[in-house]
């Protein structure tokens, strides 16, 4: 048995070899494939690890809270109120355990200093979100409680900002147009750099009550579309999380019988949403890269298939000098195995070298998976055998005689 | 001369198709070639000698009758069997030389060789010196294409010689040659006979090719009609 199937490989890479260019076009499906779901893999891996350090890296004691239920891209959110003034104060005072507790309302504006414009997002909230999100200072100072209330017309920049509206100029004490109002820049951030979520100091902050009134030019109650809350060290997140959908589920006036209309994460949960997300793309697209890899399977089977009939006279003469039909059967089957493992290893190596090229463009680590590329390997492998038996069988079924009459 | 039976045929029947659309092409065929006779296999197109060499070459079984070669029941053989058979006693070579397109010589010598698991070193030597016997040392390195048709042939000749089987068939082997190379080829088969004492059966419907063997086999309708000794 040994020497058979070492006979059928020293056969079936002679008769590979003798014809490379055919060889090459079945197995363009398989490479095409496997090259695809590497990447897509590897490169979906990086990118959840790259969302996963980016929020840890926010610390463990953060907990967002949203209208609509869940978070990410399956969240449900139509028609439902936003928070109030109101609900902030009430878990500081009726939460135990908060450290700080930030609303958070966003807009997006235009924001102009001298010939330099830009467009973007701003928040208006409270100093405690500073606390909350660890910024540091670069520059100047924090607005404070007092600010908050007079609504002042300053605000706090990160520096990207910086970069996009001041060359060389120190901003601090600059007025900038934000919207319909000016402000004055009374401190810069400390840079925090582009990991996963994007870019985290593309950032320009101002009182909560300067937005409304400044910026907006509207007083709605219901207007904070997010509250982040960090808890005080030692304090349990789930026990935390209850408490706070204890609070707003009374001031919302929910019914025991209606299920929560806002949602509360804590950073562990928030993780692992965004990075389900990633897989779930990831996922995808892998799906859609192992259809083409069934595709080219496909592709080698009609090319097998074809060059059995093609090949018929020469199956002939192996059956008339003595090959017996498993031979043949073995013979078909090896030059199938081959051909898409073959394909399968190309496929992997250019997946690495895709991966090593796009990794830092899309700015995620190239974290080399040993599984996906043993499974893809063995997949392709696989593919061989399952389509290439169906050719393998009807070579080894011809009769030696017609096989030799054949034109 | 060895006089042993090689061949014994007995009420050989062959037919094909059933009911109605069945057509007999052997009616009864009894026949002893014994060992070292060169035959030749006459008839006209659809007498059943094309039929016959195929049962007698194993590539087909009989549909009744009993068929001995060395006293091995070849019609109780299934598909393997008989391709083991072929493998290791029989070899053939054909009208339309049969060799792997695209393929060196040599490499189309071996391939016989390459079935019966002889290693690659072996193979190569064995291959080399058949090609030598055939007088295309030269051109083992040529693939059929960049070769004349009688040179193919004596590929073909010794790639069915490299095992040196017992008995050799030879289905219209000049049929695509003119006649000078047509005589060479026969000039190798009857050494091949005589030399090395293999039997031949070869199939022709040529007179002159067929004045080459001793004995000749005249078929008719399925039938064996005459068979004489030449000499």
């Amino acid at each position: 048995m040994f020497a058979m199937i070492n006979n059928a490989f020293s056969i079936a890479l002679k008769e590979i070899r003798r014809n490379l260019t055919r060889a090459f076009l079945t197995v363009l499906g398989i490479i095409i494939g496997v090259s695809s779901v590497v990447t897509m893999v590897t490169l979906g891996e990086g990118t959840t690890e790259a969302v996963k350090s980016q929020i840890s890296s926010l610390g463990s004691n953060l907990l967002m809270v949203r209208p609509g239920a869940g978070f990410g891209p399956r969240s449900r959110s139509a028609g439902v109120p936003d928070f109030t003034e109101a609900d902030v104060d009430a878990l500081l005072r009726q939460v135990p355990g908060i450290a700080a507790v930030a609303p958070v309302r966003n807009t997006s504006t235009s924001a102009i200093y001298r010939e330099n414009a830009r467009m973007g997002g701003v928040t208006g909230t409270n100093p405690g979100w500073f606390e909350i999100n660890n910024w540091t200072l670069e520059s100047g100072r924090f607005f404070t409680d007092d600010d908050l209330k007079k609504g002042a017309a300053v605000c706090v920049i990160g520096q990207t900002v910086v970069d996009d509206l001041f060359a060389d100029e120190d901003p601090i004490g600059k007025k900038i147009r934000v919207g319909k109002a000016s402000v004055e820049v009374i401190g810069t951030l400390k840079e925090k750099g582009q990991v996963g979520m994007g870019d985290q100091d593309d950032t320009l902050v101002v009182p909560l009550s300067t937005l409304r009134r400044r910026l907006l030019g509207q007083t709605s109650a219901h207007d904070i579309g997010m509250i982040s809350i960090s808890a005080e060290d030692g304090v349990d997140s789930d026990w935390m999380i209850e408490n706070i959908e204890t609070v707003l589920r009374e001031r919302r006036n929910l019914q025991d019988n209606q299920e929560n209309d806002f949602s509360v994460m804590d950073t562990r949960q928030i993780a692992e949403t965004l990075s389900s997300s990633t897989q779930v793309m990831t996922t995808l697209l892998a799906t859609v890269s192992g259809v083409s890899l069934l595709v080219g399977g496909i592709g080698i089977m009609n090319i097998m298939l074809v060059s059995v009939t093609e090949r018929t006279r020469e199956i002939g003469i192996r059956l008339a000098i003595g090959a017996t039909a498993k031979e043949v059967l073995l013979q078909f089957l090896v030059e199938a195995i081959t051909l898409s493992s073959v394909g399968g290893a190309m496929g992997i190596v250019l997946a690495l070298g895709f991966c090593t090229l796009l990794a830092p463009m899309i700015q995620v680590n190239f974290i080399f998976n040993t599984q996906i590329n043993i499974i893809a390997f063995i997949f392709s492998a696989v593919v061989g055998v399952v389509f290439g038996f169906a050719p393998a069988r009807r070579a080894a079924s011809l009769d030696p005689i017609d096989a030799l009459r054949h034109e | 001369m060895n006089t042993k039976s090689l061949i014994h045929l007995e009420g050989i029947h062959k037919i094909y198709g059933e009911g109605d659309a069945s057509f007999e092409a052997l009616k009864g065929i009894n026949l002893d070639i014994l060992s070292g006779e060169f035959v030749a296999i006459m008839g006209p197109s659809g007498s059943g000698k094309s039929t016959l060499m195929n049962l007698l070459g194993c590539l087909d079984r009989p549909s009744s009758g009993s068929y001995r070669y060395e006293g091995i029941h070849v019609e109780s053989l299934d598909k393997t069997q008989r391709s083991l058979l072929r493998r290791y006693a029989l070899g053939f070579i054909f009208q339309g030389f049969n060799l792997l397109a695209r393929t060196s010589a040599v490499e189309n010598v071996e391939l016989p060789l390459l079935y019966r698991g002889i290693g690659r070193r072996k193979r190569r030597q064995l291959a080399r010196e058949a090609l030598d016997s055939v007088g295309l040392a030269d051109k083992e390195r040529n693939t059929p294409g960049e070769l004349s048709g009688g040179q193919q042939q004596r590929v073909a000749i010794a790639r069915a010689m490299v095992t040196q089987p017992r008995t050799l068939f030879a289905d219209e082997p000049t049929g695509n040659l003119d006649s000078k190379t047509t005589d060479e080829i026969m000039l190798s088969l009857t050494r091949l006979n005589q030399e090395q004492g293999i039997t031949i059966l070869m199939v022709t419907h040529e007179e002159d090719v067929a004045q080459f063997a001793g004995r000749q086999i005249h078929v008719l309708d399925g039938l064996i009609a005459h068979d004489q000794q030449n000499h």
